[in-house]
């Protein structure tokens, strides 16, 4: 039987002096599976992704990750629990340009006791580990030492893969990554995330408005068919 | 720490507006502790003007009036003091030394006083220092004058010169004693003292000068003498303006001072140096504290500039604020990076500020020294100056607190979201 990752029940969430965003009746997400989320601009999935990384807190409903219902957190506490178990990469330009590549890949064990453990467990060091990410993602060692803004979107794109995986948190979240690469890149750098998420056994939630690659993953889902308020709107 | 190391490379990636900020944090500490250590030695060296005198005597009046004219060479005395008092008191047995000193002529708005050899024997000034020749010799003759550096130096007299002193002390002088010039005997060394603004004649010189004066004006044809003819003229004072006294005891000083201040031949002042010059000093002390108040302002101005530029930049670091607390960084996590940031920009400016100071004293301790007698010293903060640069580092971290608190709460709003 396969283990729950993240399940939504009776998620509802609106901003503050708006109607309600999301309106989530059941969603899961299991462990090493990978995910397609779609939906277009301002639909509610940046938000379902703070959501989900504890950020926001819902008006109503339960997020449970790994067993853990995040709504019965402090703010403190969810913040502790996103970034041991959550790695986010984000659209583009997300790296801290006035830190080395390696740097960058370190953060999440700078400010992750577990992710650090983890890390030093699988690769005998933090340093070690951080190599053999770029090294899997295709980037040559020479690079680690360099600035992060001077690489390329692409190999910016593989250094915040490499630090959304240090250290294995149990969930990757990708929120656009791809949108910044051409066709050929966009398929490489997919497929050596897939590879990394499948070696360390972390789930994969790729969130893009971009059909053409949801045929890559185990599933693919559109936001408004888990959305309700969505439909509504319509 | 590794807060630390984010905080030093997110400042290394802004490094023209932080090394502008901590170049203006370094000027305004270093313009305070200069006003400061300034402060300190002025006083010091104000105390240092007159050193191993006991007592000064002069006609009564106040003691700040007589330490002016007497040692400052400011202000004019409300009366004269009979000669035969002032061999009363110089031959008491308490007393090891006495130094003359007669006032009332100028020359070309420089003091001229008339003494005694006892003068470069036994006046010293700062810590306990001789004065000091450096040309010719203490006058000889009549009509011999031993100028003061600044004198010499801004009149640019060498030995030899002749000169004409002037009736009166004020700028432009009306009567002249050209009848009677004086050489120039000897140049005294710098001593940052009035000393240096002072022609020094003898007392028989002095005497000369007025010798065929009749109330108070120069006299006319026959009753005139000439400077060869007051050579022969009995030019023994009659009366000086002060007198400086230097005791066997110190113990004896303050007997001294009441059997003068009772004397009974005529109404005498005599006052303590250091406890005239205390008073003397803290009539400046408000002018002396408005120049540090203003300085602390110069320093405030400088913080306020830090933050200002912190606050300015944080806008447009929400992105980065968004990548830490995307990678974890907790929101307290983004504050202290932000106090961290100006506490860095702090230190650094007041470590900038000290080593400005440094560099400032090594440049210009040679010509405060010669010019102004102040010796600033290469000596370790005080522990006041402690206590100034301690208060500069809590007001900045207080003002830290400023763009932590908006980052926190900018950082709690945005989330995860990352603006551009």
């Amino acid at each position: 039987m396969t283990q729950t990752l993240i399940e939504l029940q009776g998620l509802g969430f609106a901003w503050p002096g708006y109607p309600e965003l999301l309106d989530i009746p059941e969603f899961r997400l299991h462990r090493g599976e990978s995910l397609f989320l779609k939906g277009p601009s301002g639909s509610g999935k940046t938000t379902l992704l703070g959501l989900l990384g504890g950020v926001q807190k819902p008006g109503r409903g339960s997020i449970r990750l790994l067993g853990q219902d995040l709504t019965k957190l402090s703010a403190s506490a969810r913040d502790h629990f996103r970034v041991d178990h959550t790695g986010y990469i984000f659209q583009q330009f997300n790296l801290l340009p006035f830190l080395s590549v390696r740097e960058n890949v370190e953060l999440p064990c700078r400010f992750s006791r577990l992710r650090a453990q983890r890390a030093r467990q699988r690769h005998g060091s933090i340093d070690q580990a951080a190599a053999a990410l770029l090294r899997h993602l295709g980037l040559k060692e020479e690079l680690l030492q360099r600035r992060a803004d001077v690489l390329s979107i692409g190999q910016q794109q593989r250094v915040a893969a490499a630090r959304a995986l240090i250290g294995q948190p149990e969930l990757v979240i990708a929120d656009e990554p791809t949108s910044a690469l051409d066709a050929d890149a966009r398929e490489a750098f997919l497929q050596l995330l897939f590879a990394e998420c499948r070696q360390a056994g972390a789930s994969l939630l790729f969130v893009s408005h971009d059909q053409s690659l949801a045929a890559l993953f185990d599933r693919h889902l559109a936001l408004d068919e888990l959305n309700r308020a969505a439909r509504r709107g319509d | 720490m590794h807060l630390l190391r984010l905080a030093l490379a997110s400042l290394a990636n802004r490094r023209f507006t932080a090394l502008l900020t901590i170049f203006a944090i370094a000027l305004s500490v270093c313009l305070l502790l200069a006003v400061e250590r300034v402060r300190t030695e002025a006083r010091a060296s104000f105390a240092a003007t007159i050193s191993g005198t006991d007592l000064i005597v002069g006609a009564r009046s106040g003691s700040v009036n007589l330490l002016l004219y007497s040692v400052f060479r400011i202000g004019n005395a409300t009366n004269n003091i009979r000669w035969d008092s002032y061999e009363a008191v110089s031959q008491d047995k308490r007393v090891k030394w006495a130094i003359p000193i007669s006032l009332g002529d100028s020359h070309r708005g420089y003091r001229v006083m008339g003494t005694s050899a006892a003068y470069f024997e036994h006046y010293r000034y700062g810590r306990r220092q001789p004065l000091q020749l450096a040309e010719g010799k203490p006058f000889a003759d009549l009509f011999d004058v031993v100028l003061g550096a600044e004198v010499a130096e801004t009149l640019h007299y060498k030995l030899g010169d002749k000169l004409v002193l002037a009736h009166g002390v004020s700028t432009v002088s009306l009567v002249q004693h050209d009848d009677k010039p004086f050489t120039v005997a000897g140049i005294l060394a710098r001593t940052g003292t009035p000393v240096d603004r002072t022609l020094h004649i003898s007392l028989a010189g002095m005497e000369a000068l007025h010798i065929d004066w009749q109330n108070g004006v120069p006299a006319r044809g026959a009753g005139k003498a000439s400077a060869e003819q007051a050579r022969a003229m009995d030019l023994q004072p009659k009366a000086i303006t002060a007198f400086l006294l230097g005791l066997n005891s110190r113990i004896a000083t303050f007997a001294v001072q009441r059997q003068i201040n009772e004397y009974r031949g005529e109404p005498l002042l005599a006052i303590l140096p250091g406890v005239a010059l205390q008073e003397l000093w803290s009539l400046m002390g408000t002018a002396e504290q408005a120049l540090l108040v203003v300085s602390l302002f110069v320093v405030l101005t400088g913080l306020i500039g830090m933050l200002t530029a912190i606050l300015a930049g944080l806008n447009e670091r929400r992105r980065e604020m968004a990548i830490l607390r995307s990678v974890g960084a907790r929101p307290w996590h983004i504050g202290s990076l932000l106090v961290l940031e100006a506490f860095t920009l702090a230190v650094t400016g007041v470590l900038l500020g000290v080593g400005l100071l440094y560099l400032g004293i090594g440049l210009s301790q040679g010509y405060l020294q010669a010019n102004y007698g102040l010796n600033l010293p290469f000596a370790l903060p005080s522990p006041y100056e402690w206590t100034l640069l301690g208060a500069i580092l809590a007001a900045a971290l207080l003002m830290g607190v400023v763009p932590a608190w908006r980052a926190y709460r900018q950082s709690l709003a945005d989330g995860l979201t990352i603006r551009l």
